[in-house]
């Protein structure tokens, strides 16, 4: 006797594999809809590079402020500096 | 055995193999159309705005939250649901999902919901959802289903989170108007319940579980019905002059409040003999319109909300 290709068990097995399949796509939709959505709704730039696990303390608001605050305009120019030869260093790794 | 031995008559029941609809059973949809349309007008009446992808998000990870915590009460409640004959034909009973499985889905599903509207929302929406799964599938289900004839009006306070979660979605907070939202399902869930166990009456008795209707004698419970549908009144009513409320909502609450009314003082007032005799058809009537009742009082405070939008709701 032949091997019976098809078969209601297997019908319920292919529901339930799409089923889960409709499942994750729709998680995948969801959080990359949540991610475009916050990202386009930030109020500024400097919110979205704080997560990028490298610390920048220039683009932490307050920070900026309260160093031009206590050493003015001098400290601003070398912070600037600074950050410009971080990246120049991280292009050349 | 192969494949080919099988017979095509084969029950899901008797494979263990169940299809996705099954599972689906297990988060009880008709329950959470209930809580997504109530959710979805929490977050609606909000005074301030939500994207609405988040809204989205938000108002399906309530549903999703929902539908976890009633799949963690199927798995719980297995041995009891196989003995009502409202319960009997769940994917549990049936055999189609074994227990195990449902409370992984249930616990899975449960951290899911959380989380993901954790991260969409705030702390606030979440920790109210994670507080009202844990009170349906632990003080509930687990707690007083079984050990008070007053299950139902404390475990309706689980039905009645999901406007607030929807609110705090939007607004981060909890405020005067969304807990008058969950004072009116948590009020209209004891009369509800009661107005079913009084025709369903020999199957909880069956089960075992401590239904007024048991422990206290039907016409106990018809106090209790007439009792609860009085202190219902007036919440019901006074959301009409919070912030979210308005003419319309008013005007429906009046009329709503004066049927439902109508309706307990008339299963108070029928002897046991009266209600067989026409096959409970006042009680039934009840239920029917309590389904409504809850609709439509949601209704009409979006449909408030929807006229303030154009500035001519409101008060």
């Amino acid at each position: 006797m032949g091997i019976r290709v098809e078969h209601e068990l297997h019908d319920r097995r292919r529901s339930r594999n799409h089923g889960v399949g409709f499942v994750l796509l729709g998680l995948v939709a969801i959080v990359f809809g949540l991610t475009v959505v916050k990202v386009l709704n930030l109020e500024e730039l400097a919110q979205f590079e704080r997560f990028d696990h490298v610390a920048r303390p220039q683009i932490e608001p307050g920070v900026m402020q309260s160093t031009s605050q206590v050493t003015g305009p001098a400290a601003q120019t070398t912070d600037a500096a600074t950050g410009a030869t971080a990246i120049q260093q991280g292009g050349d790794e | 055995m192969t494949d080919a031995s099988l017979n095509n008559t084969l029950t899901s029941a008797e494979t263990g193999e169940a299809q996705f609809g099954d599972y689906f059973a297990l988060l009880k949809p008709r329950v959470m159309s209930l809580v997504v349309f109530t959710a979805l007008v929490g977050l609606l009446v909000a005074p301030v705005g939500i994207h609405p992808f988040i809204g989205f998000v938000a108002v399906l990870c309530i549903a999703v939250g929902a539908g976890a915590s009633g799949a963690l009460n199927m798995w719980w409640d297995a041995d009891i649901d196989v003995v009502m004959k409202r319960t009997a034909k769940r994917p549990i009973p049936m055999g189609k999902v074994q227990p195990g499985e449902a409370l992984a889905i249930g616990l899975a599903l449960s951290v899911f919901s959380v989380v993901l509207l954790f991260l969409a929302t705030n702390a606030l929406a979440a920790g109210l959802l994670a507080f009202t799964i844990f009170f349906y599938a632990v003080v509930y289900s687990m707690w007083l289903k079984r050990a008070t004839p007053q299950n139902i009006v404390i475990g309706g306070a689980a039905g009645a989170f999901p406007p607030m979660i929807g609110w705090a979605a939007v607004t981060g907070d909890v405020t005067l108007a969304s807990v008058m939202m969950f004072a009116l399902t948590f009020m209209w869930t004891p009369p509800h319940f009661w107005a079913l166990a009084l025709f369903v009456k020999a199957d909880y008795g069956n089960a075992g579980v401590p239904m007024l209707t048991e422990t206290h004698g039907r016409k106990a419970t018809r106090a209790h019905i007439l009792v609860y549908t009085a202190l219902l009144v007036p919440v019901a009513i006074g959301i009409a002059f919070t912030s979210i409320g308005g003419w319309v909502y008013l005007a429906t609450a009046v009329i709503l409040n004066a049927r439902f009314m109508y309706a307990a003082w008339l299963v108070w007032n029928r002897t046991e003999a009266q209600a067989e005799a026409d096959e409970y058809a006042t009680e039934r009537w009840m239920f029917r319109i309590s389904l409504s009742y809850l609709f439509l009082h949601f209704g009409a405070l979006l449909a408030d909300a929807v006229l303030r939008g154009f500035g001519i709701g409101g008060w």
